[in-house]
């Protein structure tokens, strides 16, 4: 949880962010995924691939998984794997 | 050009070397796939008006998903069902009751004494088959009339995956699979579609544990009897006008603990013999849609209660036929039913129940929705044969009259009440799951751990509670 | 992408000849078992509306529900329509032609090795963006395609317009809009698939071309391979691009000879398909 708490003008300073840290509400576009195999290709299945836009949306009753809106669908991911998913920060 | 492969090692080792070579240019594939996706889209798609409904969508998630609100709201809407349901079937169970079980009844027992039809073919077709089936449908029709249109009004409005969503991270901390909250909400109609429903989860260790677990989730067969015996034994403990809001808190009670059991034997599973990680989990949420009601209503109460009203009548044909069998040959002066229940007293007084209970979950393998069916038969003739009220024709027309018959001629106590309730949630699933069970997993090993794990969890629990209470003086 | 085919008949998509024309001469069977001429397979993502639509054409109860991975079988029902009877395929709903688990599984091996006569892709159009990368998938591997732009009445609530035509002509098979939960755009369906089956109706799905590249030509070389092992084998070159992304269970198949039972049992027995199709 503590990606959360972080304040804003780390963002500046940070150059990689992961798709964990994305706050609900805010966008950001797809970098790359820092995973192999199986589960890149799921990811890759439901749309998640370099230069998508992604928004998070909210989180479920129990804090994780998040939804997020990818290419107009609302998808549902657990935190282990967002962590692995590199992002850009989109300023709205 | 090079060479073409002649056997499959030799075309393996080729793609592998290539794969080598290539990098992830399959990757790129994907990538160029969507990128093309992505131009169409936007040539072909304009957006012309407002977008009006995304965002009532996004108010109702915001509720439905909320940390304050998300898990109440579940489980209110799961209590509101019940208690629709069984409020509702209340009347018509006792109308259907009346005419099936008293008059119907009646009529044929005349008709075939006018005939002079000899006794035994009277009782076996009367006594036996009729009174089985006509049980079955009176205790089983309304409360499924009523419970399956709702549930389905809730999937097609698209509230289970939020169901799903909601209750992901405690699958995930039991290393269980988010999407096992779907097969476990399928089980509530029928734990065999419950178990072909694990389809859709991709890991085998994740889909092993869903498919042991939906047992625990309350079928189709064993709401009625949930209903039924948290009327005669819980409901009746309160005034009348509370005794819906009482039945229906005790059978939540038990839904509820089914889903604690899900989660507690996926934690236990996950921890000894079936080790591992939770894995990964992506589910899309569909848009809400608002349902076609009367089309839901035809449906379900065509496709669905028909057919599984249809199911149950024809196994409890067979099922009446075989006890009154057992209640009509007699071994050395005794009915075979006496003497199995006889034998099986002494097992049931020590957990709790009792001989009829558990003779009846035998006769009840084929399927959980003759339990109630048997055990009451088998009650009257046990009972009548052992003298007491002999010759007195009873009546089921209503919950009470039932209620007299388990507590007068059977022996039942609040304490049977119960641990009957939480037995018909922990017991070995029916025949159809088991043979299903068998064959998604193709394992002889785990069907039978699926079939002996929740029995032997159930006369655990029920024994205990049995002990406890006999310790404290309560019963 | 030069190669646009644009079909005169496609049109008919969006301007039926004639109103209830096709649903006239519909008989839905409501049977799942019987003699057929042309199969038809649904393909598409999860809940799309494919088990609505085959609802609407057989006249079965196949069940459906609001979240995805409803279906997890595959179950068959017969219509007829003109002369011909037709086997309507419902698959589960899958994400990709590369997908895992076990329900779609069943879907890709049915639209892989089952050798449909007419493959139906069944999108979603409020989301047609993400939907279009099975369409592609499919169009990869198949000839006879038809899209089925699905939940038309939910795309025009969200005020959204979408040009069945121009996405015709993007794509190179036919589109043709329904909402097949109210019936609405389901007449046009059957006449499409029932022009393409019977040949009336040809398709050029516009394929990414993939073959100048390095990727491309490795999948032509492992395709021959595998064409000269198995000869017959459908979808070779699907084969082909598994492997080299090192897909385990086919790797498996191949080496066990499970491959060919893949493709076996997809289709019931093949003399009951009673030709109309050989061409
Ligand atoms: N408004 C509208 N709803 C539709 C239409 N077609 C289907 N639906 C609804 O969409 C939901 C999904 O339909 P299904 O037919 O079960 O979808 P499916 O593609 O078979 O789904 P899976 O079996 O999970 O892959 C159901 O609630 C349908 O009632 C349509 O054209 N318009
Ligand atoms: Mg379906």
């Amino acid at each position: 949880m503590e990606e959360q708490v972080r304040t804003e003008p780390l963002e500046e300073e940070k150059t990689t962010w992961r798709l964990s840290e994305l706050k609900p509400g805010r966008i950001a576009v797809i970098d790359h995924l820092a995973i192999d195999g199986e589960e890149r290709r799921r990811l890759m299945d439901l749309g998640m691939v370099p230069g998508t836009r992604v928004t998070a949306e909210f989180r479920s009753a129990l804090g994780d998984p998040v939804a997020f809106r990818i290419r107009g669908s609302l998808i549902a991911l657990r935190k282990v794997q967002t962590r692995q998913i590199v992002i850009k920060l989109v300023e709205e | 050009m090079s060479e073409q492969a002649t056997t499959p090692e030799e075309l393996l080792s080729r793609a592998d070397a290539l794969r080598g070579e290539l990098g992830d240019s399959h990757s790129r594939f994907i990538e160029d796939i969507y990128q093309q996706a992505a131009e169409v889209a936007d040539k072909v798609v304009s957006q012309t008006g407002q977008a009006g409904r995304f965002n009532l969508d996004r108010a109702l998630d915001r509720v439905l998903t909320s940390p304050v609100w998300g898990l109440p709201i579940m489980v209110l809407m799961l209590g509101v069902v019940l208690w629709l349901t069984i409020s509702g079937a209340n009347i018509p169970s006792g109308w259907l009751a009346t005419l099936l079980l008293d008059w119907v009844y009646n009529w044929l027992h005349t008709a075939f004494q006018a005939i002079a039809a000899p006794w035994w073919i009277e009782g076996f077709l009367v006594d036996g088959v009729y009174l089985a089936v006509a049980w079955v449908t009176s205790v089983m029709l309304p409360p499924m009339a009523i419970f399956f249109p709702l549930f389905t009004l809730l999937e097609d409005f698209g509230y289970l995956p939020r169901v799903a969503f909601n209750l992901d991270r405690a699958f995930a901390k039991a290393g269980a699979h988010g999407k096992q909250a779907l097969t476990m909400t399928m089980g509530f109609g029928c734990n065999a579609a419950g178990v072909i429903a694990t389809r859709i989860i991709d890991s085998p260790r994740e889909r092993l544990l869903a498919i042991i677990t939906n047992n625990f989730s309350l079928c189709n067969g064993r709401w009625p009897t949930q209903i039924l015996i948290a009327t005669i034994f819980i409901g009746a403990l309160v005034p009348p006008v509370w005794s819906a809001t009482a039945s229906m808190l005790a059978v939540l009670g038990v839904a509820v603990l089914g889903v604690g059991l899900t989660f507690g034997v996926s934690w236990g599973l996950t921890k000894t013999v079936l080790k591992g990680e939770a894995s990964t989990f992506s589910l899309e949420l569909p848009p809400y849609r608002p349902p076609q009601i009367l089309r839901t209503l035809y449906t379900s109460v065509i496709d669905r209660t028909l057919i599984v009203l249809w199911r149950a009548v024809t196994m409890a044909a067979p099922a009446g036929a075989v006890i009154w069998l057992l209640g009509n040959i007699d071994i050395s002066g005794v009915s075979i039913a006496e003497h199995l229940v006889t034998f099986l007293d002494p097992i049931g007084w020590f957990v709790g129940l009792n001989g009829v209970i558990l003779l009846a979950y035998v006769v009840a393998i084929p399927a959980n929705e003759i339990v109630i069916p048997t055990i009451l038969m088998l009650t009257l003739m046990v009972g009548r044969a052992a003298g007491a009220d002999a010759g007195v024709m009873i009546e089921f027309d209503t919950a009470r009259e039932t209620a007299s018959v388990l507590v007068g001629l059977g022996g039942w106590t609040l304490l049977t009440g119960i641990n009957l309730m939480l037995f018909s949630l922990m017991h070995n699933p029916c025949s159809t799951t088991i043979m299903t069970i068998y064959q998604e997993t193709k394992s002889l090993k785990w069907t039978t751990v699926a079939t002996l794990l929740p029995v032997v969890m159930g006369l655990i629990t029920t024994g205990a509670i049995t002990w406890i209470a006999r310790a404290l003086h309560l019963v | 992408m030069e190669k646009i085919a644009v079909m005169s008949e496609s049109n008919q998509a969006l301007h039926p000849m004639c109103d209830g024309c096709a649903r006239a001469q519909l008989i839905k069977m409501g049977i799942n078992s019987g003699k057929w001429h042309f199969a038809v397979a649904l393909a598409g993502n999860p809940n799309t509306g494919k088990s609505t639509v085959f609802n609407a054409l057989t006249g079965l109860r196949q069940h459906t529900g609001n979240w995805p991975g409803k279906t997890v079988t595959r179950m068959e029902g017969l219509y007829k329509y003109g002369e011909y009877v037709y086997k309507l395929v419902d698959l589960p709903g899958t994400y990709s032609l590369l997908a895992t688990s076990e329900d779609e599984e069943i879907a890709r091996n049915f639209i892989l090795f089952g050798r449909p006569d007419v493959t139906v892709v069944v999108v979603d159009a409020t989301r047609l963006e993400r939907n279009l990368n099975l369409a592609y998938q499919v169009m990869e591997i198949a000839d006879r395609v038809v899209i089925d732009l699905n939940l038309i009445d939910e795309a025009e609530r969200h005020g959204l317009e979408i040009s069945a035509r121009q996405l015709s002509r993007e794509l190179g098979v036919p589109v043709v809009p329904t909402a097949a939960r109210n019936g609405r755009g389901i007449d046009d369906l059957i006449k499409i698939v029932s022009d393409m089956a019977t040949g009336q109706l040809i398709s050029r799905p516009n394929r990414l071309k993939v073959y100048d590249s390095q990727f491309g030509q490795a999948v032509g070389e492992v395709t021959r391979s595998i064409e000269s092992l198995y000869p017959g084998l459908p979808n070779a070159r699907w084969v082909a691009i598994r492997l080299l992304d090192g897909d385990e269970r086919i790797e498996k198949a191949v080496r066990t000879g499970e491959l060919l039972n893949m493709v076996r049992g997809q289709n019931g027995d093949p003399a009951f398909a009673l030709q109309g199709t050989a061409a």
